[in-house]
């Protein structure tokens, strides 16, 4: 693979595209979003069960791309047991090295097992790919619900 | 030169040489990501000619002039030119007057222009207008458009498992309020070559107008208007080699002198006072304003580089082409093709169970490849099909096999990271 390909799609985004963690439908949700994005159809669900001001569980199902399938299930365990606060910081960060805002090495080594979202930044078509399942979490915080329906 | 090329050539009859013809597209000797540009987004828009290229500079060098108005030398000079070009394109599509052949800036206008005027001059709650599951966006929002205004209903011909319109249902759709019956002629999501001569006939027989949407046929097969005696036609300059921001609206003499005009401006008027106006003849009434006349002159000149190779030796090449490529994606177990039509042109679209149409788009685009990914502005197809896009390869006349061969090496690559 060429380099900056290798980049896009490391080794890490390939797995979780195959292999999505918290790749389910909780039932037992109070916070939930769709994520829909109409340029490549993709969409993206959300489930979110807030407790205490804490993310206490996280999931998602849907269909996408291996960058926007990868962020979603990255996401997941990264912000599982995170303050709701800390977990939109993070977005904030994490928004800002994949549209290249943010290029310092050291910055982007903060983002944890995130950074492999780095290499994005490179392809401006799929910036929205990647910030897809993020977007459609901070939506789910806003929108509360007492249990999210079934269908 | 690699042998496929050469194979190319030697299987193309005399009149068809695949070599020159590449050589007459500056833009295929371009280098991306390394690779030789394999370029098969054809159905979103084809490359051009050095021909037209080099009419565009001539144009704007040595011609450029407001047209219709001045009496000076270069006015009559681009106005000429502009005419002329108005002619080729009649000649073309062999309708039965330049009167008839309106400039739009594409396909989407030409389909906004009808919608309009049937707005204004025909439609009444109550009225129907008969679409296809397989239009494209502009074929569809257009009559929606008209739908905030009016309780007109749009009826739309389902398509069948192969991505054909299941004939039956349509004639069935057809009552005394039809008004119009706007198709496409080739689906740029499925590639399915509709029977329109059919539909047309069935329609007529109801004295319901039918528009006939292009945008994808224009290129591939040759269309005689007065044979197959649609009511309107409508495609774009750039799907058949020409420049972006022209297209063209063929409609029926008489039936465009019936209806109101389009926009209000200049050039569309004979007479104008604060208290009346007097609409300009065809095809006039019909284009307000300034238009594209270095692209109308371009769109000139492309017709004639397509002419002279004759549609028939590039449908002939464009068919050999698509044959191989059906052939060759069928081989990949893992790749499904939507849309299996029997009479098919120039498209395929093709999805995988685990891998999403965009990562193929850029894993391919790292080869060399340019192909489209996406819904292809026809959601509705998308829909049917139960799939959020797809991967779309389309062909012009300058593609070869040894470029197919290209596309199926990506894929096979692509599925080996993937899988």
């Amino acid at each position: 693979m060429d380099a900056e390909l290798k980049e896009l799609y490391q080794q890490v985004i390939l797995d979780h595209n195959k292999n999505p963690r918290n790749f389910r439908k909780m039932e037992n949700a109070n916070h939930f979003a769709e994520g829909y994005n109409p340029l490549c159809g993709d969409k993206l669900n959300i489930y979110v069960e807030v407790e205490e001001g804490k993310i206490k569980d996280i999931s998602f199902q849907g269909s996408g791309c291996a960058i926007s399938k990868a962020s979603a299930s990255l996401m997941s365990s990264m912000v599982k047991g995170l303050p709701v606060e800390e977990a939109e910081k993070l977005f904030e960060k994490f928004h800002a090295v994949i549209t290249g805002k943010i290029t310092d090495e050291k910055e982007i080594e903060e983002l944890g097992r995130l950074a492999v979202f780095a290499g994005v930044r490179e392809f401006p078509s799929r910036v929205k790919c990647a910030s897809l399942a993020w977007h459609t979490m901070t939506a789910a915080f806003k929108q509360e619900e007492k249990t999210v329906s079934t269908e | 030169m690699s042998t496929g090329i050469i194979n190319d050539i030697k299987k193309s009859s005399a009149g068809f040489d695949i070599n020159k013809i590449r050589g007459d597209f500056p833009i295929l000797k371009e280098i991306v990501h390394g690779k030789s540009l394999c370029y098969l987004d054809n159905a979103a828009t084809t490359q051009k000619p050095k021909a037209v290229i080099d009419t565009l500079v001539k144009y704007y060098s040595e011609q450029n002039a407001n047209i219709h108005r001045g009496v000076h030398y270069l006015s009559e000079l681009a106005t000429k030119e502009f005419e002329d070009a108005r002619i080729k394109i009649k000649d073309f599509v062999n309708a039965s007057s330049e009167k008839e052949i309106i400039f739009t800036r594409g396909t989407t206008e030409s389909i906004n222009l009808v919608a309009n005027i049937f707005n204004k001059g025909v439609l009444k709650d109550g009225d129907e207008i008969i679409i296809s599951g397989m239009e494209h966006h502009s074929n569809i929002v257009p009559w929606q458009l008209i739908h905030d205004q009016k309780k007109i209903k749009l009826r739309v011909i389902p398509i069948d498992d192969n991505g054909e319109i299941i004939f039956e249902e349509f004639l069935k759709l057809i009552n005394e309020k039809t008004k119009l019956i706007s198709i496409v002629y080739i689906s740029n999501s499925l590639g399915t070559v509709n029977p329109v001569e059919k539909v047309i006939e069935a329609a007529h027989r109801h004295n319901i107008p039918v528009l006939l949407d292009a945008a994808q046929a224009i290129q591939h097969l040759k269309i005689d208007v007065q044979k197959l005696d649609c009511d309107f036609l409508a495609f774009s300059g750039h799907k058949i080699y020409g420049p972006t921001g022209i297209g063209v609206l063929y409609g029926k003499k008489k039936l465009l002198e019936s209806l109101p005009p389009f926009q209000g401006g200049g050039d569309m008027i004979s007479k104008v006072t604060f208290e009346k106006t007097t609409f300009n003849d065809l095809p006039y009434k019909f284009e307000a304003g300034t238009s594209n006349i270095a692209g109308a002159i371009g769109l000139g000149t492309a017709i004639d580089y397509v002419s002279k190779i004759g549609l028939e030796q590039i449908s002939k090449h464009e068919n050999e082409i698509l044959d191989y490529a059906t052939e060759s994606l069928l081989q990949i177990p893992e790749l499904k093709i939507i849309g299996r039509a029997k009479h098919k042109s120039s498209v395929i679209s093709f999805v995988f169970d685990n891998i999403h149409p965009h990562d193929v788009g850029t894993f391919l685009d790292f080869e060399g490849i340019a192909i489209r990914t996406g819904h292809h502005c026809t959601q509705p197809v998308m829909d049917r099909y139960n799939i959020p896009a797809t991967s779309r390869a389309s062909f012009a006349m300058y593609n070869t096999k040894e470029e197919v061969n290209v596309l199926v090496k990506g894929i096979k690559k692509l599925i080996e990271v993937f899988n």
